[in-house]
């Protein structure tokens, strides 16, 4: 099918039409707003065959849309931010109950300060709930992933949910060249869901029963850490399909001039972009930079991460994302793969940048590097980089001064 | 009510159980018997949508007492999982993946802590999308699966865990009752009313009835707690028909917003009787009775009767 230019917003909504989605409970957040629209006007033109609902929060958006799953409705639906935040209770449950619906996030830096740019703490709240997650760097990945979450959520060794994360802005509102797939080629790599124990007048079952004892729960909870680590397997096999139906090949990490690399990046999301041009900047000085990106993060690819940053002299993990007192989220999960890693990296850096959409500049992702080169160099224990630069920081110190009157 | 009903009297009462005897909530509990009453109403294929409450102990992995379809959604949000799951069937249906035969009547049930408190905004929600689904909210005054803390429900004078009555204090909850029915028929609701497991021939015509009305279907019913309100499990039927007989259960209904009375006692029997029945209004008259507090709840009733006659052309005696 020909290219055409859609927000990473569009891709995901006509990613959902070709699946052919049955149900979209939905709520209004920025910046997620511009997809429901597009799925209510296509419904309501008669070109989606959906039913559309506004839900009058995320809790019960997601409540309707896990229910609909378990009574055996394919769901489609997106949220951002605080409302991710608002339905986390939800996302458990859902995940629970072993419903495959997919949940776009767009991502958005979370109150307080409230903010409208992308950080990735909303998405990463959820990260242990259950959902699946793909996050997506082009808008062509947010249409690709959101085909291939439903194929695997749906696949009887998993039924789980998934998240397939898009940045804020940076994709959201931001036009690239899309390639949407023949929606028949669709058809052959979806069929229609079949869900497992419907809600049904024949064969009743209970749903979301309680358990009064550890072990009863210890068996579901370990049952869903099982299937989302089947998911990998179910995740390979899609993405060979959707490769030989669509020439695009997609596995759970993608890896940037990682050859012979020596300074690796890991990076997710949009601003590994911003990642990619460093890594080139610092070629063309003769360094060997390199750059693995996250593209499923539920499950968490460690197998592949670990067999790509075995044998590197310096790692660095960019986490777009706070956890305060900590750090950043993906350090630790990037430290924890690497440990028994034999020819594990000398050292990895913790990077935190990007918070609530903010810029980083050129000099900023080399200096990120020449940190790492400067850590392999005299062999000094990282101390966690938190990017703001001086400029920045005045700029706060100066708009304040105005407000108090002093300037 | 409808001079067709297959209910006339107590007789008429369904034999078919959809509830197997014997499960894990208290004895006595007025809530579990209002949901197997309104099952028998309802007839089979249901699927029960649940929020965090006394009835969410009734399914215990691997077992169910109940022969329909159950949903456990969380404490604020059921009425969005009974939007779900018709949406499902009707989406499902209409494009023909469905038979009509699995169809199911859906129906939340909830206590008052999630329909009067935490479930109030998704109820509001499914109101407003004129959802078609039934609401049973089995009110007993308080948060009973924790150990009877106050809900907005909680009426006046009742003494619970967290407004328990003390010197200090000595009237246990000073707040009002939140009147969740006129919160439900301000929202348009077309159909609205209470029920008590006390008066089972009122209890399933009203089900009956809803069930010929298209869109939400919203029931309170009183349900006796003994382990909460403190009374004998044996007594739960006399303490409902005390809540009924004294006035402070009204037994009513609203259809488009037209309020009609179903059960109008000839005269009331004084507020005295059945607060005494309850360890939970036992403050008011131990030591000595204070005599004020007891006199304003009888008044609010006598009150409420007033109006409610005036309105519709009824007058009920005023205790002695």
């Amino acid at each position: 099918m020909k290219a055409q230019l859609l927000t990473g917003n569009k891709a995901a909504a006509a990613a959902a039409r070709l699946a052919r989605v049955d149900y979209i409970p939905a709520y209004p957040i920025t910046p997620q707003t511009e997809i429901i629209e597009t799925v209510a006007d296509w419904v309501r033109a008669g070109t989606m065959d959906s039913r559309f609902v506004q839900l009058e929060s995320e809790h019960s958006m997601m409540t309707a849309a896990g229910a609909a799953s378990l009574a055996g409705a394919r769901v489609f639906t997106a949220t951002s931010s605080q409302g991710m935040l608002y339905t986390i209770e939800m996302l458990y449950n859902i995940a629970g109950w072993r419903a495959p619906m997919v949940l776009v996030n767009v991502s958005r830096g979370v109150a307080a300060p409230i903010v409208l740019e992308p950080d990735h703490n909303d998405v990463l709240a959820a990260r242990d709930s259950g959902f699946l997650q793909f996050h997506s760097e082009t808008c062509q990945e947010v249409a690709d992933l959101v085909l291939l979450a439903y194929r695997v959520a749906e696949d009887h060794r998993v039924m789980l949910p998934a998240i397939v994360n898009l940045d804020g802005f940076y994709l959201s509102f931001t036009r690239e060249r899309v390639q949407l797939p023949d929606q028949e080629k669709v058809d052959s790599f979806l069929p229609p869901y079949q869900p497992v124990n419907p809600l049904r007048a024949t064969k009743p079952v209970s749903r979301g029963s309680s358990v009064f004892e550890g072990f009863v729960y210890s068996y579901f909870k370990y049952n869903i850490h099982a299937a989302a680590l089947r998911a990998k397997k179910v995740f390979a096999e899609a993405a060979r399909d959707y490769e030989q139906l669509f020439g695009r090949a997609y596995g759970p990490v993608e890896g940037y001039m990682l050859e012979d690399a020596d300074y690796v990046l890991v990076m997710s999301n949009s601003f590994t972009a911003l990642g990619r041009q460093a890594v080139k900047r610092m070629r063309e000085r003769g360094v060997r930079a390199g750059l693995l990106k996250l593209r499923m993060v539920r499950p968490f690819p460690s197998d592949e991460v670990a067999t790509l940053l075995r044998g590197r002299k310096v790692v660095g993990v960019f986490d777009q994302n706070l956890a305060p007192g900590a750090g950043g989220i993906f350090y630790p999960e990037i430290a924890g793969t690497m440990y028994h890693v034999k020819g594990r990296p000398d050292a990895i850096l913790p990077i935190v940048g990007g918070l609530g959409g903010k810029q980083i500049t050129g000099k900023e992702m080399a200096g990120v590097f020449e940190e790492m080169l400067a850590i392999d160099r005299e062999g000094k224990t990282p101390a966690p980089m938190f990017l703001m630069r001086e400029d920045e920081l005045s700029r706060v110190k100066k708009a304040v001064a105005i407000a108090e009157g002093k300037q | 009510m409808s001079t067709t009903s297959r209910f006339r009297t107590l007789k008429d009462m369904p034999v078919q159980d959809y509830l197997s005897p014997g499960n894990t909530l208290c004895a006595g509990c007025g809530g579990i018997l209002a949901v197997r009453v309104f099952h028998k109403a309802l007839g089979p294929n249901v699927a029960w949508i649940n929020a965090a409450g006394c009835m969410t102990i009734l399914m215990s992995y691997p077992l169910s007492p109940l022969k329909s379809n159950w949903l456990y959604t969380a404490f604020a949000s059921a009425p969005a999982g009974a939007q779900g799951v018709r949406d499902a069937l009707d989406v499902l249906m209409a494009k023909g993946r469905l038979p009509k035969s699995e169809d199911l009547k859906v129906v939340v049930v909830t206590g008052d802590g999630a329909a009067y408190d935490i479930g109030l905004q998704s109820t509001a929600g499914a109101l407003d999308r004129r959802l078609d689904f039934y609401y049973l909210c089995y009110d007993n005054e308080a948060y009973g699966n924790t150990g009877f803390q106050m809900s907005s429900s909680t009426p006046f004078g009742s003494s619970t865990k967290t407004t328990p009555a003390t010197s200090a204090f000595p009237l246990g909850n000073t707040a009002s009752k939140k009147d969740l029915f006129e919160v439900w028929r301000s929202m348009k609701a077309p159909y609205v009313a209470t029920l008590a497991n006390s008066h089972g021939v009122d209890f399933l015509r009203k089900v009956e009835k809803g069930g010929t009305i298209k869109g939400p279907k919203m029931y309170i019913a009183f349900a006796g707690c003994p382990t909460g309100m403190g009374f004998d499990p044996k007594d739960t039927i006399e303490v409902e028909k005390l809540a009924v007989q004294t006035g402070i259960w009204p037994l009513k209904e609203s259809v488009d917003g037209v309020v009609k009375h179903t059960v109008v006692p000839r005269s009331l029997t004084p507020v005295r009787e059945y607060l005494r029945t309850q360890e939970r209004f036992r403050h008011l008259f131990v030591p000595a009775e204070k005599t004020e507090a007891v006199a304003k709840i009888q008044e609010s009733v006598v009150n409420y009767w007033r109006m409610a006659g005036e309105r519709e052309g009824f007058s009920v005696k005023p205790p002695a």
